[in-house]
């Protein structure tokens, strides 16, 4: 007869999980506010968004003692802890730029907001365990909303990218499924820290069926980052979508994605498995140089960027080939700095856009539109230039600094020929974001009328833009208490 | 005087931010105001520079990122104290004879953000800070080039910025790389280029990164092969960019060889000599060469600076006192004298919009105000003694006799065939008789191209008689360096070569 089982309470250190459930309990409540008032405006369910992320980020901060609960299957350790407040301060940011100026039938639906913060709360449960089906379970519930967030934007377009995402998105959760169940019979478990002790003590044999694992997993985290050659959609999806969306999808869902690979090859980096190395390597180099080669010839603004995002996930994939407490910490370095300077730069365009396709048959936000945008537009350009400039990762703007640690990172560990490639890369890069620059500060005009690039601006959408320029420009004199912080948190993790 | 360093550095930013507010018919004005200022500062520092030491005074240290070794640290010493004033001195000139109308508001904020980087690469101490100006420095002479330049301005716009920025992608690495290095012999980090001083390389490092910093150095002086973007830029940029350009910063090149690469590798510098002191003697001779073939007068004046950074090189590879003094003094003299050539060839665009010599010729009778400064400074760019033009020069070449008889001896002529070109230029466009009836009733120098030009042609003699006190402050800084390379030097071959090169006739 079985023993009866007990489960104290305290063991299970629930506490682990109140961010996430402020969140939902935030989302649920949302749907029943919906149901009994009507006509709830857009500044209520965003200010009511916004007051439950930062109650999750109360929480998240809350957070201390052991870093595992629930039956060991959370994990909220430092890594996790930064991750899940990157998460959150751009899905802060990320809110409020629905209040634009314009009206769109998406910000008047609840479920806009309710799927919204499921969404967060699947990101959160992705960095926030070692467990690979929670790890799923997060991701699944992440992307589905995620996918109906961008089909609620109601153009054609987005339908497209939804259904392209979707698609994409479905197969990539099949190769997840498929990495996990080779791992789990490779090991008998399913979490990545037993996964790792096995492997390590059969000296990862046999060989063949690790390298399956591995290369199915890569596939399915290649999706989510936006990997090349996994890297198909993105430019179509972020085209679809709204452009602070799209602006989302380049940090959030990928610093997801970042941890999960952080944590995954860290089993295979720490005890030097010279393979798994050159793959990452050889994803690195193709993924940021294609990139950039194809962003080059982009002619419109969101594609570029979008483009531009890939090479960025290609370029913080060196750091975790190289593993270590350095070059961790200069992923979050590199990627928080980032996450403002793209937003800002999304926000950019969201201010800017018409309902019609005014300059160009298909695109949007073609580079033509930008013409000579200094001379009806002064601020608006130069806010837009140094966003460029800081993506190109000139300095001291709050890129350049991620950039400079990465890369040093990359050098401490030996591989000189790949930092050589990144710098190279990053001066194919910079051609690609001047011509937005040569387009608004040296062609002439195309029209008088400065207000079309301020159609869809309203006061918090400048606020935004205001914060994410603030951070960009003045990042010199933040890095030291980021970089400490991020250290530390990282050192503590175990990294 | 305890902040002057920052003062300079950063009063033309703010100013500049200011002046996004003022209107736009005294923008001008303001510019000029704020420049002069900037340029009263410098002069100050000068003034309250002691020039008895040759250590970095006024120095600031403030810890930018102290767990990476990242610092904001300024200080000056001899090397860079006098160009430091001469980049405020040319964009206070420059700003005087500016004349342009179109966006002139954006045009002048843009100069003094340029005016900015300028200085604060001439300042930095430290090797990240450096960088950041260095880069920064990019973007206004992009937006100048690329907004007010002529004909193919986009294009020569980005050449210069791309090719500038991927020449400098390798040094990034180079710094990085120096930095573990420094990290792994001391447990700290540091960029701080004093600290870099102190540290002894292996020659193998040595070598590849100098070729790491060279490549980025090489592209900003230009030196041969990679000087293709200068030519073009200048074509195209207004008078305004092609005067900063010319006169400051191709010097952050040839400053940043002195700086970084010989002493940070005093052995690899020793051991790329020749290689770099015979593409050198290539620049000073097809440069010329090239010059002489121009029919555009602005191209003869691009060409003729490349040929004279040559003569900089050299000096500079000379590595004893007088030739990396004279080197330094060339500079200088080449920004003055540059710079006001290049301002003349605007005065004689702005009335002509053209620029080709062919369309001139006996400018001489219609101009004689115009034709008598232009021949002062183009006997300063030829040389001559008594002009500024000649120390340099004189000291550059005399300091590399020491090190090759043969290769100073190339070098040497292409002061005869700048000589060739200069005159030729002036012989076609303002001898003779007037023949193009367009010529006959040009105007003469009005009182604002006056004003900016006489300080100039002032300089040019002053300096050209009378040398001496900023020689002697220069010395003194160059001879600690170079004592600081003996004291580095790993291979006997180098402190035998450094012993020999810094003694008379080489002996003790």
């Amino acid at each position: 007869m079985l023993d009866p089982i007990t489960v104290n309470i305290a063991s299970l250190n629930l506490a682990l999980l109140t961010p996430m459930a402020v969140l939902a309990f935030g989302a649920l409540a949302l749907i029943c506010i919906d149901l009994f008032v009507k006509d709830l405006s857009k500044s209520f369910f965003v200010m009511f968004t916004l007051l439950f992320i930062l109650l999750d980020f109360t929480a998240l901060i809350g957070i201390n003692g052991p870093s595992r609960g629930f039956f060991d299957v959370l994990l909220v350790d430092g890594m996790s802890t930064l991750a899940q407040g990157v998460i959150l301060i751009s899905s802060a940011l990320f809110i409020i730029t629905a209040l634009s100026n314009k009206p769109f039938k998406e910000f008047k639906k609840a479920e806009y907001y309710a799927l919204f913060m499921f969404m967060i709360i699947g990101f959160q449960f992705m960095v926030a365990t070692d467990n690979l089906v929670l790890i799923f379970l997060g991701l699944e519930t992440a992307s589905l909303s995620l996918y109906t967030l961008i089909a609620l934007h109601n153009r054609n377009k987005a339908f497209e990218a939804a259904i392209k995402y979707f698609t994409m998105g479905a197969l990539a959760a099949g190769f997840f499924a498929m990495a996990s169940l080779i791992l789990y019979t490779l090991t008998g478990s399913i979490e990545l820290s037993v996964i790792s002790k096995v492997l390590i003590a059969r000296n990862f044999a046999p060989g063949a069926f690790v390298l399956a694992g591995v290369v199915f997993m890569l596939i399915a985290l290649g999706f989510k980052l936006s990997i090349v050659p996994t890297h198909t959609w993105t430019p179509d999806v972020y085209e679809g979508s709204s452009a602070p969306l799209a602006g989302y999808m380049s940090v959030v869902p990928k610093i997801a994605g970042l941890v999960v690979a952080i944590r995954f090859f860290d089993i295979f980096l720490s005890s030097q498995i010279v393979w798994v190395q050159n793959i990452l390597i050889f994803l690195a180099v193709i993924t940021m140089t294609l990139a950039n080669i194809t962003a080059l010839v982009q002619e419109d603004v969101k594609r570029m960027l979008a483009f531009s995002s890939i090479a960025h996930a290609g370029f913080v994939l060196t750091a975790i080939m190289v593993g270590g407490t350095q070059a961790n910490s200069a992923i979050f370095l590199y990627w928080i700095l980032f996450m403002f300077t793209n937003i800002g730069a999304f926000t950019m365009l969201w201010i800017a856009r018409h309902k019609r396709n005014l300059w160009d048959t298909r695109y949007q936000h073609p580079f033509a539109k930008f013409s000579g945008m200094v001379k009806v537009s002064p601020m608006m350009a130069t806010i837009f230039g140094i966003f460029m400039f800081t993506l190109a990762g000139m300095p001291p703007f709050s890129v350049f600094w991620g950039k400079l640690y990465l890369i040093s990172s990359v050098v401490n560990s030996g591989h000189v020929v790949l930092a050589v490639i990144m710098v190279t890369n990053s001066a194919i890069a910079v051609y690609y974001y001047m011509k937005l620059i040569v387009y608004m500060f040296m062609k002439d005009p195309i029209t008088e009328d400065g207000n079309i690039y301020e159609a869809n601006s309203s006061t918090p959408i400048k606020v935004i833009v205001g914060i994410t320029l603030f951070f960009t420009v003045t990042a010199a004199v933040f890095v030291q208490p980021i970089l400490s912080f991020v250290t530390q948190m990282i050192q503590s993790s175990g990294y | 005087m305890e902040h002057i360093l920052s003062l300079i550095v950063f009063f033309p930013l703010i100013a500049g931010l200011f002046g996004l507010v003022v209107n736009k018919e005294n923008i001008k004005t303001f510019g000029i105001a704020v420049a002069l200022v900037e340029f009263i500062f410098s002069i100050i520092l000068w003034i309250g520079f002691d020039s008895t030491n040759a250590g970095y005074q006024f120095v600031q240290y403030v810890a930018l990122i102290p767990q990476f070794g990242v610092s904001y640290y300024l200080g000056v010493d001899g090397i860079s104290l006098f160009l430091v004033v001469l980049s405020t001195l040319m964009t206070l000139i420059s700003l005087v004879g500016l004349n342009i109308k179109k966006d002139i508001k954006n045009l002048v904020i843009t100069i003094l953000f340029l005016e900015m980087t300028l200085v604060g690469v001439f300042l930095s101490l430290d090797m990240i800070l450096f960088y950041i100006f260095w880069e920064l420095s990019l973007i206004p002479m992009l937006y100048i080039i690329g907004a007010w330049g002529s004909g193919q301005r986009v294009y020569a716009a980005i050449k210069f910025f791309l090719y500038t920025f991927a020449g400098s992608a390798l040094m990034l690495v180079g710094i990085l790389y120096l930095g573990y290095q420094y990290y792994l012999a001391t447990g700290t980090w540091s960029f701080a280029v004093p600290d870099w001083y102190l540290l002894v390389l292996p020659f193998n490092t040595q070598l590849w990164l100098f070729g790491a910093f060279f490549l980025a150095f090489a592209v900003k002086v230009p030196m041969f092969p990679f000087h293709t973007w200068l030519p073009y830029a200048h074509g195209q940029a207004p008078t305004i960019g092609s005067v900063l350009l010319a006169a400051v910063m191709l010097k952050m090149g040839t400053y940043a060889f002195i700086r970084f690469s010989l002493p940070f590798f005093p052995d690899a510098s020793v051991y790329f000599l020749y290689p770099v002191a015979i593409v050198a003697t290539i620049m000073v001779i097809y440069a010329a060469m090239v010059a002489y073939a121009q029919k555009d007068m602005k191209q003869v004046i691009a060409y003729s600076s490349i040929s004279h950074m040559g003569i900089i090189i050299l000096g500079t590879f000379a590595m004893n006192a007088e030739g990396l003094t004279g080197s330094i003094f060339l500079m200088l003299s080449h920004g003055i004298v540059s710079g006001a050539l290049f301002m003349l060839v605007g005065v004689i665009y702005d009335r002509r919009h053209t620029k080709l010599m062919s369309e001139f010729g006996g400018l001489a009778t219609v101009m004689p105000r115009y034709a008598a400064i232009f021949g002062v400074l183009m006997m300063a760019a030829v040389g001559l003694p008594l002009t500024i033009g000649f120390v340099g020069e004189f000291l550059s070449l005399l300091g590399f006799y020491r090190v090759s008889w043969i290769i100073t001896l190339f070098a040497g002529s292409g002061i005869i065939l700048g000589a060739v070109y200069m005159l030729t230029l002036f012989r076609k466009s303002f001898f003779g008789k007037v023949t193009n009836e367009k010529n006959k009733n040009l105007k003469d120098l009005d009182k604002r191209e006056f004003t900016a030009l006489i300080p100039l042609v002032a300089l040019v003699v002053i300096l050209g008689v009378y040398p001496k006190p900023i020689l002697s402050t220069i010395d003194l800084s160059v001879k600690k360096m170079i004592n600081l390379m003996e004291r580095k030097a790993l291979l006997p071959d180098t402190k035998e070569f450094l012993v020999k090169v810094n003694s008379i006739g080489g002996t003790k």
